[in-house]
């Protein structure tokens, strides 16, 4: 029998398990991220690869251990690296002696056929034409939970009186989003999300805010950006990120077949200062970026791990655009040197900067336009 | 009319076509002075500080062209060829430049995206042409001489002379061959490089690079991967490679590469992973604005001598 397993990123890792298992096939889980798991990736990866490299590579080598034989992940057209992190990894981890099979999920514009094929490999038991419709509609209902829970905890967090109770009620909420069983369920853990979050006192202030642009990995996975949501929304800001993994998944995944580009409003607003695709979510960052000003937010944070191509693309160009629109920017580079320390002296220092501009409207010297650099 | 054209980045790879292009045209070429302290000095200060050497280095040479010229050339390649295109950093240079120097206001901006057709080129040469108000028949002619001069430079790199450098890669007495594998413009950028082709070269060892193979040679080979990378630069090299390698044209190789190169790091344990299961002796030097001519000495000095040890114990053992 296949004994999946697959990345860990974020909260997808729930509705993936239900999807293989569904598809008939044992799934060996991979557990969320520590200090180990990255040391385990760092050491046999080279050492330019970028953060995502590095603790997905370590993952694998987790279940690898725990007796996992196939490992799913997905591919990619490029420019950007990541689509060949699947071919090198099964190179490295086949050099260190592990026997599996590697299954990427490519795009389907590209690659349908190849797509299907693997797919096929995937479902190890017979379903009806009904049973797939129920399978991916639950899954569906899964997904958009895990972001509605994440959304409101994400803004109700810098309201709550008292402090912790947001982070709380979020993991209830994911909990209650897994031990669902079918779609009946889903709906009414909806609800109970809801209330979940409706019971915290909530402080009646405008927070400052704070949009998250930046690579999706580091984006959807607390522990590979040490939980900068969480840390702002202690420190009193409404951070909303630009990327959750349904819309992702979405776009993706579904109109990509369709050979539709996805987030058409995101590129048309980076086209002026970023006129050529070049791959990863670059222009997705300064496209989004665009946004949150034209929303109001006071301020942007670009999360990219080091060495990631489109993103120093974006670190280029994100001042200029932030200086157009006058929004606060601070860029954070994440590896495996990151200490969360060090980044929360820089985030309060950010926010300090964006409330006293907030306040009076400061403009002196370096704090005129709320940059940050040299950090 | 002045045009500058930066001396790094595509200019390695492809200045005979460009240079004799504009030329042909009647416009005045200024290239940018060698790379220097104070060109790479001056880039640093400007470009982003997560970017490559490379592109540090090209902000430098525009910054180095500036004042001198009516256009600076600044292309941005797409693709050259129907299987890949160019890493990121390159896709997107006009537009990192345009927000790292905003002094920067006169850039001949050419969008380069072939897929390699040759008519697609020409249609990139026609527009590049009528945007500095020249008509077709003296663009066209331009466009053959410079295709001629091209193919002029690829087949004296195929004879083993390094027109960049201007030496001959190989010395009467060369005992040992190596491959000096990397992209064209850290190789061939002598301040960049540290000089290290030259180096080998007096060191009494033949040198050999990936343009001293010919295209269709390079893409006959197999490269063992399900899917080909994505970069055409990044293809030439492990393609030379591999062929190096299976072909026992090299006795070892090294692997030139910038700090931080995004696709390099691919490409690096590739070769690495493909030299340990050949048994062949691998170098990899990574080079930043801060890397010092000494050390990198010692450390070629020290792979010469191994692998001559390595060849004399070989053909002891053969005798």
């Amino acid at each position: 029998m296949r004994k999946v397993s697959f990345p860990f990123v974020g909260t997808a890792n729930i509705p993936f398990e239900n999807l293989m298992r569904a598809f008939g096939n044992d799934v060996i889980l991979p557990s969320r991220p520590t200090k180990e798991t990255l040391s385990l990736g760092t050491k046999y990866a080279p050492e330019f690869a970028c953060l995502p490299f590095k603790i997905v590579l370590g993952t694998y080598i987790e279940v690898l251990e725990k007796g996992a034989n196939t490992l799913v992940s997905t591919g990619g057209v490029g420019p950007c690296r990541a689509g060949l992190y699947t071919a090198l990894q099964e190179k490295i981890l086949k050099s260190l002696g592990y026997e599996f099979e590697m299954i990427t999920l490519e795009p389907p514009s590209r690659y349908l056929k190849d797509l299907i094929q693997n797919i096929k490999k995937l479902i190890n038991v017979k379903l009806s034409f009904k049973d797939y419709i129920r399978i991916a509609k639950f899954i569906w209902k899964e997904l958009q939970l895990l972001d509605k829970a994440e959304k409101l905890s994400h803004k109700v967090r810098p309201l709550e009186v008292k402090k912790g109770e947001a982070s709380l009620a979020y993991k209830k909420a994911v909990d209650l989003v897994r031990e669902a069983k079918d779609l009946k369920e889903l709906l009414e853990v909806e609800r109970e999300i809801e209330n979940l979050f409706d019971k915290i006192d909530k402080k009646d202030i405008d927070p400052i805010k704070i949009g998250i642009v930046g690579e999706i990995y580091v984006l959807l996975e607390p522990s590979a950006n040490l939980e900068i949501e969480e840390m702002l929304g202690d420190l009193g800001v409404y951070a909303e990120r630009s990327m959750f993994l349904a819309g992702y998944t979405f776009y993706n995944a579904i109109m990509d077949l369709f050979r539709r580009p996805g987030e058409m409003d995101v590129k048309k607003e980076a086209m002026p200062y970023f006129k050529e695709m070049c791959g990863g979510h670059g222009r997705e960052s300064v496209g989004n970026a665009i946004i949150f000003a034209k929303r109001g937010f006071d301020g942007v944070i670009q999360l990219s791990p080091f060495t990631c191509i489109p993103e120093i693309v974006a670190k280029s160009i994100l001042p200029r655009v932030c200086e157009k629109y006058n929004i606060g920017f601070l860029p954070v580079t994440l590896d495996e040197q990151t200490g969360k320390e060090g980044l929360r002296t820089r985030i309060e220092a950010f926010v300090d900067l964006l409330s006293a501009r907030k306040k009076k409207n400061f403009i002196k010297g370096d704090a005129k336009n709320g940059a940050l650099f040299g950090y | 009319m002045k045009v500058g054209v930066p001396r790094t980045l595509f200019y390695y790879a492809y200045s005979p076509f460009i240079c004799s292009f504009f030329e042909e045209l009647g416009v005045e070429v200024v290239v940018s002075e060698l790379t220097s302290k104070k060109i790479i000095d001056e880039g640093v200060e400007d470009a982003v500080s997560d970017a490559c050497v490379p592109i540090k280095l090209f902000h430098g040479h525009v910054k180095n062209l500036l004042n001198k010229v009516d256009f600076v050339l600044v292309p941005r390649l797409v693709s050259v060829n129907d299987e890949s295109t160019f890493c990121p950093k390159f896709l997107g240079l006009p537009d990192m430049l345009e927000s790292s120097l905003p002094d920067f206001d006169n850039m001949l901006e050419v969008r380069v995206d072939t897929k390699g057709k040759r008519s697609e080129l020409f249609k990139t040469c026609l527009k590049t042409a009528g945007t500095l108000g020249i008509g077709f028949f003296k663009t066209l002619r331009a466009f053959n001489k410079a295709l001629k001069n091209y193919e002029e430079y690829k087949r004296k790199f195929r004879e083993g002379t390094i027109p960049y450098l201007g030496v001959e890669s190989r010395d009467k007495n060369s005992d040992v061959i190596i491959g000096v594998v990397g992209y064209p413009y850290i190789l061939y950028d002598s301040y960049l490089s540290l000089d290290i082709i030259k180096k080998l070269i007096s060191m009494g060892c033949h040198v050999v690079t990936p343009e001293m193979l010919a295209e269709e040679e390079k893409r006959r080979e197999d490269l063992k991967l399900r899917k080909l990378l994505f970069w055409t630069f990044s293809n030439g090299v492990l393609r030379a490679s591999y062929n190096f390698i299976r072909e026992n044209k090299v006795d070892g190789i090294i692997h030139v590469t910038a700090f931080g190169c995004g696709p390099d790091f691919i490409v690096d344990k590739l070769l690495e992973l493909e030299c340990k299961e050949k048994n062949v002796p691998f170098l990899t030097v990574t080079l930043d604005e801060h890397t010092g001519q000494e050390g990198v000495n010692t450390r070629l000095e020290a792979f010469v001598d191994m692998m001559r040890i390595k060849k004399a114990r070989k053909e002891a053992a053969v005798s």
